[in-house]
């Protein structure tokens, strides 16, 4: 019997129409748990080096989390990896929604594709009955929107749907995978759908799964669901207000967007807007996003509700979550909130990434207006800030026209039109990636010891998706850190609160000297672990490692997992298998040419930059990590890991050579 | 006839503040497998939200009683503007669609309200939702002495009503004899 996971995978060759229900080996959980952990580990086995991402060998593995299908609140995740089409590393976004966990009653944790369809197909998984359908008649149609026709068609409202929209099928490398109110965007996982002419997959299950000890599980459980209510109950006083409270942040109930418009940069991550957050503009966006918002709702089993049913004149309902409300208006440079639920809609329908799509349209409009792309690559597009995004995110779903440079990213696109036109001004206009990925429009004075490292070295390339539990700023005054560490269970060692007080706004014991490189390792290292913990559980950042005082923590999981799987594990064991994978990931992209001068964030992230701080940064991390200078995993640390077989590979490729170690 | 006291439970459902979770279906399906909690399986619960997300449809109905036969005509409401599913609002365990049934022996669920020995506070649907859908109620009436059919015997006669009576007695007495 098997606890908590379902030890089933399906395994598709869209080449052959092959589908096997493979039995998986019961002794990965206890080595690398269940999702990310799992997915890794597949990689590494299955996928050389060499392999590309638009090779038909690249592997697109859709996953559910371990605690998916559970009672675990909020442990919704289903995870995609694959080599990214824009990093060429390997790439796990993730969504919330409703689908891992009916993937999970449907008996199976992952779903496993390899090679193409010859033609654009649909797959349905419906228990044991598992078929490639068709879906010539989906060929063009939105991300949403396929996920309805599909229902119908199946006559099964109750099935989960991923989807993509055109901008995967024309392997956008920015394209989304869509479900429900969540979307799986970063790094082209809907371009490797695409790819693979997969244009959705339904899922729906009504079978059993199974907990080791399920009294014990809603026992510890309980403690988590109680201290849920207490945050509710309870937001962090002295934060901004979208950091007070838990979920992710609940950008369709708050209003209040000074912070966001006022501390992230607009246009193509340029400048900040001190004094936008008039009143005027307060109350104008505050009514409008009232009328607009219709419902707050919530992924699976989850007491928060951070998603919202749009209902906006003229444009069919459609669900919206967090910072996409404001990414597309800001980013063209528009005042007003009315633009956001309209480009929204059609964003989400093409399939594209929120966060990065905004800044490359930005590129193009600063192309444009600096006299690189002229005004035939223009021609059509209206004059407005407004129609003119529109008229661009077209081109880019569509590929069509300067549409083709954009699909392939800021990074890709600056250096194919400079290419082109023999011009290489334009590579100064990507400026705000790192690994080739763009990354948070944030635009800051001095440089931040914890953000330099997060940014800099973690394999997910995105920001949200890394920090979390530490807050993001010193709090001024010394009562304040007072209060805020007296309460604060979710810390792995007393020493953090130490660290917390003595960290001052500016001065020795602020940026860019304090945290120094030491205790910045230690703390970023605690916030990598916390999210590999829940991309492994399938457990919503929101409600864990990407918040402030959340209601899972270190001290939890082990609890909870010894429940669920019927293993005994500790918090030391929970560690290992987490950086077991994390250690595995890194390898797989060390393989894939990851350097140590790529591991940086954007030169104008930060005015004031030391390049000796960074440097010394960085080996810090590295050694506390057990890396090398060039961040590679020592045969020690994989040796620890169990992971003998890895330093093998990295020797054997010459990666990892004796001397250095 | 005699009277006498029956505890009359309610639950209020406040759809408008529904979010869609599901922790209700998770909890009441864990809830009654035994042993308790160790088959998750919404598929299973006595509560199921019928959901049409884009329609702004989120409805918790509740399993109710058994019935053999599906009802000669069907019901469609529209509320608000809202067109709700065929039968959306019926509890009924009915051939007519496969709400309200194991997924596997098609045998009929009921809610119980969640009989628990000790007594549950509140049902574990009530206690798990966090947004103050389902709110519980108890009152006390005086009723007329009324049979009691206990689900054993409802479970029977939805097979009795599936497979026939002979075809049933007479699997019966296969399984008995096998031992
Ligand atoms: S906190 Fe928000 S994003 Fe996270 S699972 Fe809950 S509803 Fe979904
Ligand atoms: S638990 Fe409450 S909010 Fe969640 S689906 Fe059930 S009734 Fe709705
Ligand atoms: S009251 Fe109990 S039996 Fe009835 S639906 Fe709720 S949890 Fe299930």
């Amino acid at each position: 019997m098997r606890y908590a996971e379902t030890g089933y995978n399906l395994e598709i060759d869209l080449a052959t129409g092959n589908i096997e229900k493979v039995e998986t080996d019961p002794k990965l959980l206890e080595t690398h748990l269940g999702g990310l952990g799992t997915s890794v580990k597949i990689h590494w086995d299955r996928v050389p080096p060499e392999t590309k991402p638009f090779d038909p060998e690249n592997l697109l593995i859709m996953s559910a989390g371990l605690f998916c299908g559970t009672p675990a609140h909020s442990a919704n995740r289903t995870l995609f990896t694959f080599l990214s089409p824009q990093t060429n590393l390997l790439a796990y976004p993730m969504m919330g929604g409703f689908l891992a966990a009916e993937l999970k009653y449907a008996g199976y944790d992952k779903v496993i594709f390899r090679n193409k369809a010859p033609k654009l197909v649909y797959i349905w998984i419906n228990n044991d009955k598992v078929e490639i359908r068709d879906a010539s008649h989906l060929k063009g149609k939105g991300a949403l929107e396929t996920q309805e026709l599909i229902k119908e068609e199946l006559n099964e409202p109750r099935a989960q749907v991923a989807a993509i929209g055109l901008a995967g099928e024309n392997r956008v490398f920015v394209a989304s995978i869509e479900q429900s109110r969540s979307s799986s965007s970063r790094g082209g996982g809907g371009a490797i759908m695409g790819d693979k002419n997969i244009k959705a997959i339904a899922v729906r299950g009504t079978k059993n799964l199974y907990l080791a000890n399920g009294a014990k599980f809603m026992e510890q459980l309980q403690e988590v669901t109680d201290y849920i209510k207490f945050r509710n109950a309870n937001p962090i006083p002295k934060v901004m207000t979208i950091l007070s409270g838990i979920g992710s942040p609940q950008e369709m109930k708050h209003t209040d967007e000074k912070w966001h418009t006022e501390s992230f940069a607009w246009g193509n991550a340029r400048e900040r807007r001190k004094s936008f957050w008039t009143e005027e503009v307060e109350e104008s966006w505050t009514k409008l996003q009232l009328n607009t918002v219709k419902r707050l709702i919530s992924c699976y089993n989850c007491p928060q509700q951070c998603g919202g049913l749009i209902d906006y004149k003229g444009v069919p309902a459609y669900m919206m979550k967090c910072f996409s409300k404001l990414t597309y208006a800001m980013g063209a440079y528009v005042d007003d909130l009315n633009f956001s639920f309209k480009i929204c809609k059609q964003a989400f329908e093409y399939g594209v990434d929120s966060f990065s799509t905004p800044q490359i349209l930005a590129f193009a409009v600063e192309l444009y207006e600096d006299g690189i792309f002229t005004d035939k690559d223009f021609e059509g597009c209206p004059t407005d800030k407004e129609g003119r995004f529109f008229w661009l995110l077209d081109r880019l779903a569509r590929r069509e026209g300067i549409g083709d440079y954009l699909a392939d990213g800021t990074y890709w696109a600056a250096r194919r039109i400079a290419a082109d036109r023999g011009d290489t001004r334009t590579l100064a206009y990507d400026h705000n990636t790192t690994k080739k990925h763009e990354q948070m429009n944030i635009k800051l004075g001095m440089l931040d010891p914890l953000y330099f490292l997060m940014y800099g070295t973690n394999e997910k390339l995105s920001i949200t998706q890394i920090e979390g539990n530490w807050p993001q700023m010193p709090f001024g005054k010394m009562e304040d850190r007072i209060e805020f560490v007296k309460d604060w269970p979710q810390l792995p060692d007393e020493k953090f609160k130490q660290y917390f007080l003595d960290w001052e706004p500016r001065g020795e014991m602020g940026n860019p000297y304090y945290p120094t490189p030491q205790i910045a390792s230690e703390i970023v290292d605690w916030m990598e672990q916390l999210h590999n913990i829940d991309d492994a559980l399938g457990i919503c950042a929101g409600m864990s490692s990407f918040c402030l005082k959340p209601p899972y923590h270190v001290h939890v999981f082990p609890k909870l997992i010894s429940a669920a799987t019927g293993m005994d594990v500790d918090e030391d064991a929970v560690k290992k298998i987490v950086n077991r994978s994390r250690n595995l990931h890194r390898a797989i992209n060390i393989l894939r040419g990851v350097k140590r001068e790529d591991e940086r964030p954007p030169q104008d992230h930060w005015k004031h930059r030391f390049p000796e701080i960074e440097e010394n940064l960085l080996t810090t991390y590295y050694h506390y990590k057990g890396w090398n200078y060039d961040g590679v995993p020592t045969k020690e640390r994989l040796h620890e890991l169990d992971l003998d077989y890895v330093a093998d590979e990295l020797q054997r490729r010459g990666v990892l050579k004796d001397e250095q170690n | 006839m005699s009277k006498i006291k029956k505890k009359v439970k309610t639950i209020k459902i406040d759809a408008d503040k529904c979010n869609g979770c599901r922790a209700c279906e998770i909890v009441c399906a864990g809830f009654h497998s035994t042993p308790k909690y160790d088959i998750i399986n919404p598929a299973r619960s006595r509560i199921q939200v019928i959901t049409h997300r884009l329609k702004n449809i989120w409805l918790p109905v509740f399993a109710g009683e058994y019935t053999p036969a599906e009802c000669m005509g069907r019901d469609i409401y529209v509320i608000d503007g809202k067109e709700y599913e065929e039968c959306a609002f019926c509890r009924a365990t009915c051939p007519s669609r496969d709400l309200f049934k194991e997924p596997d022996s098609h045998l009929p669920l009921r809610c119980d309200m969640c009989e628990d020995d000790p007594p549950q506070e509140k049902p574990l649907c009530v206690q798990v939702c966090l947004n103050d859908v389902l709110i519980y109620e108890e009152r006390e009436v005086e009723v007329g002495e009324e049979e009691s059919v206990d689900l054993a015997e409802v479970g029977l006669r939805s097979l009795i009503d599936k497979h026939g009576f002979d075809t049933l007695v007479d699997t019966m007495v296969r399984i008995a004899e096998k031992g």
